[in-house]
């Protein structure tokens, strides 16, 4: 009984940053409805800055803010570059231009901080908080961080004039743009703040999976099953999505299929839903008329 | 096709059927490589140039036709040629039954799918209780195939002389099918799958058979790869063998017979001169393809050289 609580509880840890980059994909989609195949590369790279700066020195939590602050530039700037011009293009093109920066986000870093595998540090002491067995404190600390996250959006989505401009677009851009909020902008501060929800899931698994430039490609997996399992348009939906993969993943690794076909759970898990339930759990059932 | 187009396919195979005599046995070997990934891009060509279903995944299906070949050759000591038409049979089996789910997704939700397929598939392949036949994480080491007859060439030439005609084959089957009736329908359900049905085209029987053979060209491409690189293991087939493949016919020009050849040239020797600036460089380099040909030329290479082609008998004529 107790192996399996603690199956279940870091299986809660991990489902934590799943959600966050679950959460990543959905604010994309909904603003955009595309689905970002380079969120986790995106959250790999600003990782990385985040271990520059805390090798050069820096102490954990500055960079940590910093490391949001520069991937909310990388977002905006990527949008206005290189997603833009693709905007009304066919959904291939559009994908190709994700799998692009996929690839030269993982090259990129690769170029520069080559491929060996670092380790990454964790803000939260060693020792497990509390004397209990079942939950490292990294593990807690990662769940905490990730509904502060949540928190910190939920808020900022609700209460302030720019969320309910986001919000707005979200929902109808050409209305949106009618009352003059600037649709452009607001597209791409949605990609900065996807970014940098990204890069606190990439700090939070860094520790747990160490460094190395295809840390994401796994996760990613992980968090689309997540995305489409609570609804891709539902960010509600996403965060009980990656709570749930988490604990689906570590249990079914542990008791029923063995951990080297973890990922498969994935596969299955996006296959599944979406022939069965393609709107997930949370989310609307589009209807197209013809 | 035209008699000028003909008189330009048979010089080229001419020319093809020469080379292995005239460069190193290295080159022949990289050469043999070129006609596997042709014959591989044409199969993604079938499915996401011609059909408009995008498959992120493909090496997968590349991944299941070499181990076909290899396990075949390691368990069952089956001849090498022997392997290539079984490789396409269980590909095209995999692919049609991957292709009747994937009937109920679209576009995006498609390429995600065939990215999870993708993704997970060394995994798949690592499986303990497979292990017995696949070899595992080791993989499996198949020997080099001895020239037929006590011909005077060396094993390396055959295989290309080999390659070059099961790619001929499948590149003819491919013209055949795609020219006609069968391309017509694939093309009609990509650009408007709502008036293809209401002509009468039966869209999810064309786009499951679609993924079947493109998964069979694969497939057939991956057990010729099996055998050209004497050695299956799972770490060879990760995504990113799926994306080269993606880059090969955006590069070589989607929804085009010749692209997959231009697309095989590409992937083979780019990073070959890309991997002497830094291990990374390659796939700096194919991003950044993507993105220019995305940008500035969406028909690939081959679009580029029908352009040129136009504009230069247009010229002639004059």
């Amino acid at each position: 009984m107790d192996a399996f609580i603690h199956q279940v509880l870091s299986g809660l840890a991990t489902g934590g940053i799943y959600a966050s980059l679950a959460l990543a994909l959905v604010m994309i989609y909904q603003v955009t409805r595309l689905v970002n195949f380079a969120q986790g590369e995106m959250a790999m790279f600003s990782t990385y800055i985040a271990w520059s700066l805390i090798n050069a020195g820096m102490g954990y939590w500055p960079a940590f803010l910093l490391t949001v602050l520069f991937a909310l530039a990388l977002g905006v700037v990527i949008e206005r570059v290189v997603i833009r011009p693709v905007e009304n293009a066919p959904v291939l093109a559009i994908v190709v231009i994700f799998i692009a920066l996929l690839v030269i986000l993982n090259s990129a870093t690769g170029w520069i901080y080559s491929y060996t595998i670092k380790t990454f540090p964790s803000p939260f002491p060693k020792e497990p908080l509390f004397g209990n067995t079942y939950i490292s404190s990294h593990e807690l600390g990662a769940i905490g961080v990730t509904l502060v996250v949540l928190a910190l959006l939920y808020v900022f989505f609700r209460f302030t004039p720019l969320g309910l401009a986001m919000r707005a677009v979200a929902q109808n851009p050409e209305s949106s743009r009618l009352v003059g909020i600037r649709v452009g902008w607001m597209l791409a501060l949605g990609w900065g703040l996807a970014a940098a929800v990204g890069a606190v899931a990439g700090m939070m698994i860094a520790p747990i999976v160490y460094l190395d430039p295809n840390m994401m490609g796994g996760i990613l997996l992980y968090a689309f099953a997540a995305a489409l399992l609570g609804g891709i348009d539902s960010p509600g939906g996403a965060v009980i999505g990656g709570f749930a993969v988490g604990v689906l993943e570590n249990v079914l690794g542990a008791y029923v299929i063995g951990n080297d076909l973890k990922l498969s759970v994935a596969l299955g898990l996006i296959i599944g839903v979406l022939l069965v339930r393609p709107s997930g759990f949370f989310g609307k059932v589009h209807v197209t008329r013809v | 096709m035209t008699r000028r187009a003909s008189i330009a396919v048979t010089v080229l195979v001419a020319i093809a059927c020469v080379l292995p005599f005239v460069v190193s046995n290295y080159r022949t070997f990289q050469l043999t490589l070129v006609l596997v990934y042709a014959i591989a891009l044409l199969g993604l060509n079938i499915l996401t140039g011609y059909n408009g279903q995008i498959s992120l995944g493909h090496g997968a299906f590349y991944a299941i036709g070499a181990y076909t070949a290899a396990v075949l050759m390691d368990q069952l000591g089956a001849p090498y040629w022997a392997t290539i038409p079984a490789a396409g049979a269980v590909c095209l089996v995999a692919g049609f039954l991957f292709g009747l789910p994937a009937l109920r997704l679209e576009g995006l939700y498609l390429a995600l799918a065939t990215f999870a397929l993708g993704v997970s598939m060394p995994q798949l392949l690592k499986y303990h209780h497979l292990e017995k036949w696949t070899g595992g994480v080791q993989g499996i080491v198949i020997a080099k195939p001895e020239p037929p007859f006590g011909l005077p060439i060396n094993p390396d030439q055959w295989l290309y002389l080999f390659t070059l005609a099961v790619a001929v084959v499948m590149f003819v089957l491919g013209w055949n099918l795609l020219r006609g009736r069968v391309g017509r329908a694939l093309i009609a359900i990509r650009d408007q799958h709502i008036a293809a049905e209401a002509m009468g085209i039966n869209s999810a029987l064309y786009k499951s058979l679609a993924f079947g053979v493109s998964a069979m060209y694969t497939g057939i491409a991956g057990a010729l790869g099996a055998i050209a690189v004497q050695y299956v293991a799972p770490d060879s087939f990760t995504i990113f063998l799926s994306l080269v493949f993606l880059v090969g016919i955006v590069v070589g020009g989607l929804a085009s017979i010749s692209g997959a050849l231009y697309g095989a040239l590409f992937i083979q020797f780019v990073p070959n001169v890309a991997d002497e600036i830094s291990k990374a460089a390659p796939w700096a380099i194919f991003g950044l393809f993507l993105i220019g040909f995305v940008y500035l030329m969406p028909a690939g290479v081959a679009g580029a050289v029908r352009t040129l082609l136009v504009r230069f008998t247009r010229k002639g004529a004059k």
